[in-house]
């Protein structure tokens, strides 16, 4: 599957608009709310608040007793965050995709069996939608979870689409299969 | 061998050829196939892929031209006409695009219908059917006609029709094909929960999503199986029994 372009700074401010929280918690809360889809490590939470203090974004309490600090939004966090929801992805924005450039280079290279790309790619990305229709089958999924998991699938579901596409397209212009 | 290991469903190098001669038309050539107990099979593949025939095949609704169909073991070509109806009202359910329900009967009429063919007692097919209507979450609506009912629930009065008297093995055929991506998906649900409960079900279908509702995705070209998504139940996983 396609790496997925996912703003970490965002995600924290969303999180932090419902309660000031401490960096692993953020963490674990991330998880919680995407289903795991997006793992984060410790590093890049700390990396990522730590700009987001910079910027203003979010503000350090106090320490506790343990040394450890909550973060809390501030305005202009919920500014920027309130911006950041308004605002659609652009689908430039989005990583190239590695599988188009993939196919568009395989019919120029003599000998590469085109049709067989596209099989290959198939039953790999229909294995990838079996395994996110158990993930939301299995269990009780919070409403969040279900929708991200269903917005990969409808993802999946449009890639198959368009290798179909591309299958017909190569069939009907005779090129290599 | 153990009925627990008989397959639902096998397609042994399966043909079926349409026409004679230059007019003949390949359907299927050499098709294999093997649907397990508790197993959900999606097929997929381009229109004059096979995938029709192959379903019509499997229900016994046409002869393969060679090859060897074995619905719960028993060989297809090798029944009279009448075991081999018998075979399909007590094994096979189907599920069909546009549910085809009788529209002068109730929806638990409609259930019943297969196990009256059956001489299954009336007293006794109602109940059956009621309690199959229950099982798709229609409890209460015995009593409705199809016309008053929606398509989703239409959909699972048929679903129920093709399950009632434990028939093992479910052939869909594009079952979500006129219904909203949601209720499509309850659909899969319950075909899928159905599985889960041992019977076996081969839905055919041209949508990416539903086909991830099974355990494996069958792809079907020029009338034969060119590849495979979803790892196979392995025999040990078989016999130590599915969830």
């Amino acid at each position: 599957m396609h790496t997925q372009y996912m703003s970490i700074r965002h995600g924290l401010l969303a999180l932090l608009e419902r309660e000031p929280m401490y960096g692993y918690q953020l963490r674990t809360e991330f998880d919680t709310a995407t289903g795991s889809t997006w793992p984060l490590n410790v590093g890049q939470v700390y990396t990522t608040l730590a700009r987001l203090e910079r910027d203003g974004l979010v503000a350090a309490g106090e320490q506790d007793d343990d040394g450890k600090v909550r973060y809390a939004i501030t305005d202009a966090g919920r500014a920027e965050l309130r911006e950041w929801f308004g605002t659609p992805v652009e689908a430039t924005d989005r990583p190239r995709d590695e599988l188009a450039i993939k196919l568009a280079l395989a019919v120029t290279v003599p000998g590469v069996d085109v049709a067989s790309v596209v099989q290959r790619q198939r039953a790999s990305t229909m294995t990838s939608m079996q395994d996110l229709t158990r993930l939301k089958r299995s269990g009780d999924p919070s409403l969040s979870w279900s929708l991200v998991l269903d917005a990969m699938r409808f993802q999946l579901e449009a890639e198959l689409r368009w290798l179909d596409h591309c299958e017909t397209v190569l069939t009907r212009t005779g090129a290599p299969r | 061998m153990s009925t627990e290991t008989t397959p639902a469903l096998e397609m042994v190098d399966v043909s079926r050829i349409h026409g004679r001669g230059d007019a003949a038309v390949h359907a299927l050539r050499g098709l294999h196939l093997t649907v397990l107990p508790g197993e959900l099979v999606a097929v997929m593949g381009p229109s004059g892929s096979g995938k029709s025939t192959l379903l019509n095949l499997a229900g016994g609704l046409d002869q393969a031209t060679a090859g060897k169909v074995r619905v719960a073991g028993e060989e297809l070509g090798s029944l009279s006409k009448g075991a081999l109806a018998a075979l399909r009202r007590r094994k096979v359910g189907y599920v069909f695009q546009d549910y085809n329900l009788i529209p002068s009967l109730t929806a638990v009429e409609n259930i019943a219908l297969p196990l009256e063919l059956d001489r299954v007692r009336t007293r006794e097919a109602l109940a059956q059917a009621r309690a199959a209507l229950a099982e798709v979450g229609l409890e209460g609506l015995d009593d409705r006609f199809p016309d008053d009912l929606s398509g989703g629930q239409q959909q699972r009065v048929a679903i129920a029709r093709a399950v009632v008297g434990d028939r093992g093995l479910i052939l869909a055929d594009e079952p979500t094909g006129a219904l909203d991506s949601q209720t499509g998906e309850q659909v899969l649900a319950l075909l899928r929960a159905r599985c889960d409960l041992g019977a076996s079900a081969l839905l055919v279908t041209h949508e990416a999503r539903h086909a991830g509702w099974a355990d494996r995705v069958v792809f079907l070209r020029d009338g034969a199986v060119v590849d495979e998504a979803g790892s196979a139940v392995t025999p040990a996983a078989f016999l130590a029994g599915r969830p």
